[in-house]
């Protein structure tokens, strides 16, 4: 729902750094997205499509989505596991003194251009 | 056009945003301007809500109110004509959320100078506006007896970000299976600091406490 406003974030980090690198045009942003980061990357891309193509710097700019899986950890058991699938209770102890070790994330890694 | 090269950026996409939320909120400390970023799904009754907290509080400190909307001024309108403060409208161009430049764009249509409280009703959505700071000294929202106390399970960022939660229509809860012991429960497991506050606007019940809250809030703001 949201990852439209998304794409103008990233629109608008992209081309600051091309500007930063002297780039003229950019052809694939690879992403990294946390599991439960709440972006849907299909929603992404297509609104990526949409956007990116209004730009000269990004016309043709592919999205490439990394997914970062989901983990927490137990400060009880002081062992990780699988966030998505257990969510907020630990599966060894079955407490909730438990966070997210990674799995939100939300961010640009890198940018290819041609040389 | 022989080869490719990697520019590595490594930068979340919410930084610039972050920034410029901490920006606009250390210049509403120097301002002594408190902005509230109050969010909810559509229909929870947050504008009638408003209209009542307003009237509570208006004799005591001076309100502005932005609406934010995808399109349409109905709730400007109403605010202003409900309750007579400077109630301004502004439009997200199809976005589901405000950022911290919608909102300092908003701002500047405001004389801060002549106000206290400024309350910003956010687009109603329970997803989207959690994930972008507007830049506000606090969040809370509103959720309805009708959308059920399993909301702060299914939407835990909102819950994880608000410092208030007021349950509103409590004047139906015979009517619906919703358990407010149990919503304070899943409440408190997204967010140990929030506060939950039951009230229903339609009746006035409970409105004492939550403007009690926030003319608490406002009053340390300026004094801190």
């Amino acid at each position: 729902m949201h990852e439209l406003g998304i794409v103008f974030y990233i629109i608008r980090d992209v081309k600051q750094a091309a500007e930063e690198n002297r780039v003229e045009h950019v052809s694939a942003v690879v992403m990294n997205i946390g599991e439960v980061s709440t972006v849907v990357p299909e929603y992404l891309t297509d609104c990526w499509r949409w956007a990116a193509d209004k730009e000269e710097l990004l016309r043709g700019c592919e999205l490439r989505v990394n997914t970062i899986p989901a983990v927490s950890y137990c400060d009880d058991c002081q062992q990780e596991y699988e966030t998505v699938r257990y969510g907020r209770t630990c599966p060894r102890c079955g407490g909730g003194h438990t966070w997210l070790l990674r799995g939100n994330e939300v961010e640009i890694k890198e940018i290819i251009v041609s040389s | 056009m022989d080869g490719v090269k990697v520019i590595e950026i490594k930068k979340s996409v919410f930084a610039e945003n972050e920034k410029d939320a901490a920006a606009l909120r250390e210049e509403l400390k120097r301002k002594g301007v408190y902005l509230l970023n109050l969010m909810s799904s559509p229909g929870s009754g947050k504008t009638t809500t408003l209209i009542r907290l307003i009237n509570l509080l208006k004799d005591k400190i001076r309100i502005a109110v932005m609406e934010a909307d995808i399109d349409s001024d109905v709730d400007a309108v109403k605010i202003k004509e409900a309750t007579g403060v400077e109630s301004i409208q502004l439009h997200t161009g199809g976005m589901c959320h405000l950022d911290a430049e919608m909102t300092r764009q908003g701002l500047d249509n405001l004389q801060l100078a002549d106000v206290d409280l400024v309350i910003l009703e956010n687009v109603g959505n329970l997803v989207c506006p959690a994930e972008f700071d507007t830049g506000a000294v606090r969040n809370a929202m509103i959720l309805s007896v009708p959308e059920g106390d399993d909301k702060p399970l299914k939407y835990p960022l909102m819950f994880s970000v608000c410092d208030l939660v007021a349950v509103n229509k409590t004047d139906v809860l015979p009517y619906f299976d919703f358990d407010l012991d149990r919503c304070r429960e899943n409440v408190r497991l997204r967010n140990p600091r929030a506060q939950v506050i039951p009230i229903c606007a339609k009746t006035g019940e409970g409105m004492e406490a939550l403007a009690g809250w926030l003319l608490a809030e406002v009053k340390a703001w300026k004094q801190e």
